[in-house]
């Protein structure tokens, strides 16, 4: 799968590869901005307040 | 992704020794991203959230030493709402009159800074108001608004993550009764001195009560609750640090010795 994505990028082999690159570093950073935080939300992994009534 | 190329790609090079796509193989790739996306998130969690709180941290902290000192650091200045209060004596941390509480602050506001030189010599943390993720998630230490301001009689709660989101009471476990715990307001230095932990289930909110877990009992001491998470890496249960005030003194009268240098930095900082 990775493969034909990659043989199918446009251009000689380097350019292919700062392509593949910068794809990849895109969805880093939409995972780290977007998607994670909002995975965090559902998740509730770290709630360090106690009792019901107090959270906001 | 790229599927405007696709079609025109596949029929430039037909004769490439096209490599079979097999359901296996896709498989296989997806659980690879998968668990490389797993890996990411924690990396997320544990790394990413404390470089984005921390620089947030920092700014809180700055911009709030700002706030406080418009006019001078030095001891010219008179402590604010304070008749009492007599400079001569700034030898004697007891005598700085009656202990300012202020009124509530508005959601969301940064209202002080937590010195805890346990947790290292350079742990100046933000204090801000609400215990909403918003707070939590970006300033690191918030007030519980039901509790009671620094100073007050009765007890006033703090929560902070554990490990996440810069990690403000990741050492919680390490205080010695007998540490102190500094909280820099508008008004002053409040020292607080650290007591004792209890471990409880996340329900029991009666730790924030005036007199934790006591409902009916009449506050006599100043107590300084924190809560955060616990164990590590969990939040199945939450740690709570109990400590009483100390001791107060003005912004006039110059911060406590073991954090002056710390503060000293912050005012040349800002």
């Amino acid at each position: 799968m990775y493969g034909w994505l990659f043989r199918h990028l446009p251009g000689p082999l380097w350019a292919r590869i700062i392509i593949a690159l910068a794809l990849i570093a895109g969805i880093v950073i939409l995972l780290f901005r977007v998607i994670f935080p909002w995975f965090s939300d559902i998740l509730e992994l770290s709630d360090p307040t106690i009792g019901t009534l107090i959270r906001l | 992704m790229d599927s405007s190329d696709t079609p025109r790609r596949a029929r430039r090079r037909p004769k490439t020794k096209a490599r079979k796509i097999t359901f296996l193989g896709v498989f296989g790739e997806l659980l690879m991203t998968f668990g490389l996306l797993a890996a990411l998130f924690v990396v997320w969690e544990f790394w990413w959230t404390g470089v984005e709180a921390d620089a947030v941290q920092d700014q809180a902290v700055n911009q709030f030493i700002q706030e406080i000192s418009p006019t001078t650091p030095t001891d010219q200045e008179p402590a604010p709402a304070d008749p009492e209060e007599n400079l001569g004596d700034s030898e004697d941390p007891e005598d700085f009159g009656t202990i300012p509480v202020a009124g509530d602050p508005a959601p969301g506001q940064t209202f002080g800074i937590v010195y805890i030189p346990r947790f290292g010599e350079d742990y100046t943390r933000p204090l801000a108001e609400g215990t909403g993720r918003n707070v939590l998630d970006t300033l690191g230490l918030g007030r519980y608004p039901s509790s009671g301001m620094p100073g007050e009689v009765g007890n006033f709660a703090v929560a902070g993550h554990r490990q996440t989101y810069g990690a403000v009471l990741d050492n919680i476990h390490t205080l010695v009764p007998g540490d102190k715990i500094y909280v820099q307001t508008a008004d002053g230095f409040y020292t607080y001195v650290y007591r004792n932990t209890e471990i409880v289930l996340p329900a029991r909110a009666d730790v924030l009560l005036p007199v934790p877990t006591e409902p009916d009992a009449v506050p006599e001491e100043r107590i300084l609750t924190l809560t955060s998470c616990n164990p590590m890496f969990g939040e199945q249960e939450r740690i709570i640090a109990y400590s009483t005030l100390d001791s107060w003194q003005p912004l006039s009268a110059g911060a406590p010795d073991e954090i002056a240098d710390q503060v000293a930095a912050l005012l040349e900082e800002g």
